[in-house]
């Protein structure tokens, strides 16, 4: 007889085990993602505390040795800051966080900030240092190290300071082994992309050399933050509303559905109440397991529910993601289509697209792709994203445009749940209603290109026009007047206008 | 020997004055317009393929009556109209100084005034183009091609060129001929002891024929038109046969070319449809015939396939109307075989001469 040996590991043990699926597959992804979850979480925290971001990032040999793979990583913010409870949890605990809510956030798993400490824990077994402060009067210094296998913050030093500035901010600072030279070229990309959908945040880097790159906003102009939102009943499951029975107030069914669901009027939850057949004067702590299977099938089947609002979604906005682009991509020309709210399995998102062409982006041979999602721009697996097959598919001709333009495609998918493919956050995966929103968003745009590039080729038709008149009249004149043997030549400025004035007409059409 | 001068060749400048007048008319034509605060157009015969017909009464190509308006308000026209504007000019300086010019001359000329032609064959197109606004040739606005051909035999002119006005000249003065060129063409014909003209294709026979004393044997002038003839070539080969009254034979060689190089020298071409005075329509094919091919068992080669195209073009071309040619076209079709005039050097280098030629000559007469 043979017995197997059982035995349980924590949240931390499993990503330490699994951290590819976070994005911490080697060396040179390490430090990539590392710099990427904390510069999103400085991002979400600046939102948070309402203020314009100010992010510094710097990474340099740890010890100042160049021949070491171990570098240093410190990433400083003027956010919201963390209350002095939560810091060891927030960066010494797999998913633990702030962002489980309803409501559009980069981060949503918990566990972006804790991966990348526990990698530089792993690597070089040293602590990480955390700076805080909500703008209290205290700021408060941590070194911390993770217990993996408990999935606990070791505190292994914490500091309180007096904060004589208000200052707000969250300053995280740890060791990591990586290859940053092979990294580089995704970190710069990284944040320039994220300078194009953040167009309101200040971004400083110095690299392990010592090299300064700047990204500046352009506005202080910030998207209307995102309200926190109820569920809505498509997107509901059996255990999601068997919590909320635990933990309402309320003492019939009616009132329940009308306080913890998202968009249902006293009318709408009459008739829907009237459809299941449940009584709805019923308490729903009565309900029976049974009757909470049935009430979520009948949730998904009922047809009258208002589609979800977007109150909770905070989308760039129009003018913000063409002052992005313009600052970033420095195009020649750029339209930008913000896409109506939409759902897909009740959870809303939406969608925007812009599509730049000319100026600074190159010729590649084919449109260079930026996809976001919820302002973060997707680097990886760029041919597993449904915005690569739309953008493929396309009938690119029926706009006039071909891949060897210099065309840029950009794809900001907005929603309380991203519909990713991984925990790394690489790409999206193809849902139809999603699909429908970036097709029809990206269609939009390529007419306007269209529109503005048939114009251009107009006008420089024109000008072309007007450049023969005025090199042909002259000589016309000139010989017809040798060969009259005439003494002066005739006035062809008339002519000349009269070319002009209709090609100025012309351009009005 | 009957002497035969002609006034004709008067006629010859009298067309150039006419050119100098037509051409300063159209300049003042122009003029006005733009004056008028008008954009300058120009109307001409169109010269496009369905504009062109066969004349049987005149026995060569015309061109219909349709006419084509160009205008520089048009962008697609403008430039052509300028060059055909400078053209205009260049030629009107070229006739009153008395000048003459070959077509490729007329090309990098224009270089020298910005006027920059794409190639030759846009130069060459718009001179064609002032042929057909003002309806004279070329040569009249003294412009020639760059091919020469040649002359020999017994005939006697006077040329009228400037320095050379008054002075005779014999055509047998020089053993290779004398080549047909603008002062040729403009000399006046004073006379011949020949009854006869014969053309010939190829540079090689010509020479053959003048080493047989082939103008002697047959009493003939002999005209080399060194492939398809030029145009100053064919307008000679008519002087010669309507001021001097001599009756034309051509001899090319036995393949769909060779008889197309005789039609265009009889009938004209389309591309000149806009001209007269260039065909002879007078003048006889008399051979290579695919008839001789056979009844001289010459040394062949295959046709080529295009050859064949060629020939089924031909067979449809109205000029090809007639019994004769209908019958060698049919006949080359069916042998599908060509033979070149050297060809008869199989029976020896004189038998084309002593045998062929009078044979030939008889038949056409
Ligand atoms: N710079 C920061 N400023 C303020 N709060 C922060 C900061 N970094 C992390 N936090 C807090 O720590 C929590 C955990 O961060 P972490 O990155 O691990 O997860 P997350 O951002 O919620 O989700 P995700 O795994 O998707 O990144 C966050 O939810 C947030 O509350
Ligand atoms: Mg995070």
């Amino acid at each position: 007889m043979t017995s197997q040996a059982f035995e349980e590991i924590s949240p931390a043990d499993f990503f330490y085990r699994n951290r590819d699926i976070a994005g911490f597959t080697n060396p040179s992804r390490a430090i990539f993602a590392s710099i990427r979850e904390l510069v999103e979480n400085s991002l979400d925290a600046a939102e948070i505390a309402m203020v314009p971001p100010d992010i510094y990032v710097r990474v340099t040999y740890s010890d100042g040795d160049p021949d070491s793979n171990v570098y240093k990583l410190r990433v400083e913010d003027n956010g919201s800051g963390i209350t002095s409870r939560h810091i060891p949890s927030a960066f010494g605990q797999a998913l633990f966080g702030s962002k489980y809510k309803l409501k559009q956030s980069r981060g949503t798993f918990g566990l972006g900030g804790t991966m990348a400490v526990l990698y530089g824990q792993i690597t070089t077994h040293k602590p990480a240092y955390i700076v805080s402060s909500t703008g209290s009067t205290k700021v408060y210094k941590y070194r911390i190290m993770i217990d993996i296998q408990r999935n606990k913050p070791i505190i292994l030093e914490r500091k309180v300071l007096i904060n004589k500035e208000q200052w707000h901010g969250t300053i995280v600072e740890f060791s990591l082994e990586g290859d940053y030279f092979r990294a580089m070229p995704k970190i710069l990309e990284y944040l320039k992309q994220t300078a194009v959908v953040n167009p309101y945040a200040n971004v400083a880097f110095i690299d392990p050399k010592g090299r300064f790159y700047k990204f500046t906003r352009v506005t202080t102009m910030m998207p209307s933050p995102p309200k926190e939102t109820l569920p809505h009943p498509y997107g509901v499951d059996v255990e999601t509303v068997k919590r909320l029975i635990q933990m309402t107030s309320h003492r019939n069914m009616l009132d329940f559905m009308r306080t913890h669901f998202h968009r249902i009027s006293e009318k709408i939850a009459h008739s829907f109440l009237e459809f299941t057949g449940i009584a709805q004067t019923k308490n729903p702590k009565k309900l029976g397991p049974q009757e909470i299977v049935k009430l979520v099938q009948m949730m998904k089947r009922y047809e009258e529910f208002r589609p979800p609002s977007a109150t909770c979604l905070s989308p760039l906005g129009e003018e913000l993601l063409k002052a992005g682009i313009l600052k970033e991509l420095k195009p020649e020309f750029t339209a930008v289509c913000q896409r109506r709210p939409a759902t897909y399995a009740g959870h809303p998102f939406i969608v925007e697209t812009a599509i730049a062409y000319g100026g600074d982006i190159p010729r590649k041979g084919d449109f260079i792709l930026y996809r976001f999602a919820n302002r973060i721009p997707l680097l990886y697996d760029e041919a597993s994203d449904v915005t690569f097959r739309v953008v493929k598919t396309m009938n690119w001709r029926r706009y006039k445009v071909s891949q060897d333009m210099p065309i840029a495609v950009l794809v900001h998918i907005c929603s309380t749940k991203i519909p990713y493919k991984t925990v790394g956050k690489e790409f999206i995966a193809d849902r139809p209603e999603v699909k429908r929103e970036i097709l029809n968003g990206i269609r939009e745009v390529a007419r306007k290109l269209q529109r503005f590039l048939s114009k251009r080729e107009h006008v420089e038709r024109e000008k072309r026009r007007l450049s023969v008149f005025s090199k042909y009249l002259p000589k016309i004149a000139r010989f017809s007047t040798k060969l009259a043997g005439k003494e002066t030549e005739p006035n062809i400025e008339r002519l000349l206008e009269s070319v002009n004035t209709v090609g100025g007409k012309e351009k009005n059409i | 020997m009957e002497e035969k001068k002609r006034t004709s060749s008067e006629s010859a400048l009298h067309k150039k004055m006419k050119a100098v007048t037509d051409l300063k008319t159209l300049g003042e034509a122009l003029y006005h317009q733009i004056e008028q605060g008008e954009f300058p157009w120009i109307k001409m015969p169109t010269r496009s393929i369905d504009n062109i017909y066969y004349s049987p009464e005149l026995r060569q190509y015309i061109l219909g009556e349709r006419r084509v308006k160009r205008s520089a308000r048009n962008i697609r026209h403008i430039r052509p109209f300028t060059q055909l504007v400078w053209t205009a000019f260049f030629a009107h300086q070229l006739s009153t100084q008395r000048k003459t010019s070959t077509l490729r001359d007329v090309y990098y000329s224009a270089q020298a005034y910005e006027m920059s032609f794409k190639d030759q064959s846009e130069s060459d197109n718009v001179i064609t183009d002032l042929e057909t606004v003002i309806g004279l040739a070329r040569e009249d606005f003294n412009v020639f091609p760059e091919e020469r051909s040649a002359v020999f035999g017994d005939l006697t002119i006077e040329y009228t060129v400037p320095g050379y006005e008054g002075r005779r000249m014999n055509m047998t003065s020089h053993p290779d001929g004398l080549m047909i060129g603008p002062a040729l063409t403009y000399s006046e014909l004073v006379k011949t002891s020949a009854d006869k003209v014969i053309a010939i294709e190829k540079g090689g026979l010509f020479t053959r024929f003048i080493e047989e004393n082939v103008h002697k044997k047959f009493n003939a002038l002999l005209v080399l038109t060194a492939g398809q003839a030029p145009r100053a070539t064919r307008h000679f080969i008519r002087r010669l046969n309507k001021e001097l009254e001599l009756p034309v034979y051509i001899l090319t060689d036995g393949d769909p070319w060779g008889m197309h190089i005789a039609m265009v020298i009889i009938s004209g071409s389309a591309n000149a449809a806009h001209l007269r005075g260039l065909a002879t329509p007078d003048a006889k094919w008399s051979g290579v015939w695919a008839t001789d091919i056979v009844d001289y068992k010459l040394p062949t080669d295959p046709l080529t396939e295009i050859d064949v195209k060629r020939l089924h073009e031909l067979q449809r071309d109205p000029r090809y109307k007639a019994k004769l040619w209908q019958r060698e076209i049919k006949t080359f079709m069916k042998i599908r075989k060509k033979a070149e005039q050297e060809a008869f050097s199989r029976y020896g280098l004189t038998y084309i001469v002593d045998e062929y030629l009078p044979a030939k000559l008889e038949e056409t007469k």
